[in-house]
């Protein structure tokens, strides 16, 4: 499992694909926190990671389209088929490393709370809260990521599956202003990625989402070693 | 070492195997034999565990592969139809990646030096994969597959692709392997597998049609064998003296001259060698023997024989 997080992690640095999302991710964050904050003239952090939701529904499928469908076309995917490795360390292994990237990377886009919190006051429970949420939310769109990219071997098909997969699952909530029925209603608030993180944007630490995040990835998760172990089968 | 019963595989609808099963024994060197879709490739890929059989049993070194995959997985190095190389990798550092994913024991630098001295690519160590030849990235498919000294070794069309030179090379690399490992090895040219293997299974639309030893295989093929000849003299005399050597089925000359040199075609009775006779037909009529030449048969041949004798044995076994 060391062994294949070690290559993910390196193969993102020996090809163009770790630095331009490393690039995408930086600007798109950089871009939303000035017009959120600053030219907002407001500290309130939470409108700034509302934004970047939907950054990351840019960013993060670039993150993960190659994981398994590359694999697939290349047919690399035979020597850690064959290798003493299991399929489920193999799927942990590969999201650990495209989340590993993603940790790091929004631990970098952190320094941009230096300056914010030095010319104003941050709220040091919202600001944690939604940092925690947005770590939560990138972990199930890199689950999702993942299982995409193990249904396809085309890294461009997984990509924008991906993306339209992340979409729906985050907008289902700014639908409900067009739904007259309840039942629906709550339905979709409830599957809505977005509407989940609203808590955590006032600093409450909310258990079910969180609950929601993690079993969200792991369905996922679930479903991309089932893709393999089935692939066996066909 | 290898017991394989009854193995099943059906992709969809379409049944790709229908019930092989054969028994290997330790240091033998094996080759699979078949035209393209005959189901080599899906029996490998079923034996490394790379695809699950619809039925049937695999069962390496003792192990059942299906049952303790990871286990089973350890004692097969396996080199697919197509070598699973990462291009943006380099020699060295790919065959640290497959080291470390194998959780290989033996002791690292001397390990992997040995192998890259065996499989000629030492001199590549530092260049990206991306960059080399189809040769040398056959040899480090090959390579990959001797980490952590696997008892078994499964090579999928092992020569495919590469230059005369590059597959002579490879085919003595197969052969030394054979001192310490067991090989299977699959091709769908007859004489590629004839030249390493010292026993043939020849698969055919997911059945076993024929598992023989090399040379039994090269007689049941080889009566009623062809022979080019060149000689010197005059074409008719020759023809008709070439007749009544004993043994020949048939003589006829193909048409081709080089000044008085012609080329005829023999055809020998089944199971006599023809050439003994013919060297001292020659040599009392003093025409000088320019060529001689088996014709060599091709795995079509070999099918069509060996299906033929399929259907008499079950045609016989139905009446």
């Amino acid at each position: 499992m060391l062994a294949i997080y070690k290559k993910e992690l390196r193969s993102y640095f020996t090809t163009p694909l770790g630095y331009i999302f490393c690039a995408v991710f930086l600007a798109i964050s950089g871009f939303v926190l000035a017009v959120s904050t600053v030219q907002s003239q407001t500290t309130d952090i939470s409108g700034y990671f509302g934004v970047m939701i939907f950054g990351y529904i840019i960013a993060l499928p670039l993150l993960t389209m190659k994981s398994f469908s590359e694999e697939r076309r290349l047919r690399t995917d035979q020597i850690l088929m064959t290798s003493p490795v299991s399929v489920t360390s193999m799927v942990m292994a590969k999201f650990l490393a495209s989340y590993t990237l993603f940790v790091a990377v929004t631990g970098i886009s952190c320094i941009y709370l230096i300056p914010i919190s030095h010319y104003g006051t941050l709220n040091a429970a919202r600001t944690v809260g939604c940092l925690v949420a947005m770590l939560l939310i990138g972990m199930c769109f890199i689950a999702i990521g993942i299982f995409v990219s193990s249904l396809t071997e085309s890294q461009v098909t997984a990509a924008i599956g991906t993306m339209a997969v992340l979409l729906l699952l985050a907008c289902f909530s700014l639908f409900n202003g067009m739904i007259d029925s309840y039942v629906l209603r709550s339905i979709f608030t409830w599957l809505s990625v977005y509407g989940r993180y609203v808590n955590f944007t006032y600093g409450i630490f909310d258990i079910a989402s969180t609950v929601y995040y993690l079993s969200l990835s792991a369905v996922f998760l679930f479903l991309s070693v089932r893709v393999h172990e089935r692939r066996r089968w066909a | 070492m290898i017991e394989i019963k009854d193995l099943m595989k059906t992709y969809g609808s379409k049944p790709a195997l229908e019930g092989i099963g054969f028994h290997i024994n330790k240091g033998e060197i094996v080759g699979f034999l078949g035209p393209n879709g005959a189901g080599k490739s899906t029996t490998m890929n079923i034996m490394t565990g790379y695809l699950s059989a619809t039925s049937g049993s695999a069962v390496i070194g003792g192990i059942d592969v299906f049952e303790y995959p990871d286990e089973a997985k350890k004692l097969i190095g396996f080199l697919p139809e197509q070598p699973p190389l990462y291009f943006d990798m380099k020699v060295g550092e790919y065959l640290n990646f497959v080291y470390e994913l194998k959780k290989c024991k033996l002791p690292r630098k001397p390990h992997l030096e040995e192998i890259m001295k065996v499989t000629k690519i030492i001199d590549v160590k530092d260049r990206l994969i991306a960059n080399l030849s189809k040769g040398y990235r056959q040899r480090i498919g090959i390579a990959q597959a001797l980490i952590g000294n696997p008892p078994v070794i499964i090579l999928d069309e092992p020569t495919v692709g590469l230059d005369p030179k590059q597959i002579i090379e490879i085919r003595n690399l197969i052969r030394n392997l054979k001192r310490e490992h067991t090989v299977i090895l699959s091709s769908h040219i007859l004489s590629e597998v004839q030249a390493v293997c010292e026993r043939i299974i020849i698969i055919n639309e997911g059945r076993i049609i024929a598992d023989e030893l090399t040379e039994n295989i090269r007689q049941a093929t080889g009566d009623g064998c062809d022979y080019n000849v060149k000689i010197c003299g005059p074409q008719r005399e020759v023809l008709s003296a070439l007749k009544s050597v004993s043994g020949v089925a048939y003589a006829g000359s193909v048409g081709e001259r080089e000044g008085d040199v012609y080329s005829y075609l023999i055809k020998s009775e089944r199971g006599v060698d023809i050439r003994k006779p013919l060297f001292y037909m020659l040599a009392e009529h003093q025409w000088p023997l320019m060529g001689l030449e088996a014709a060599g048969m091709e795995l079509e041949d070999v099918f069509v024989k060996i299906t033929e004798n399929d259907t008499k044995k079950h045609g016989r076994r139905m009446a």
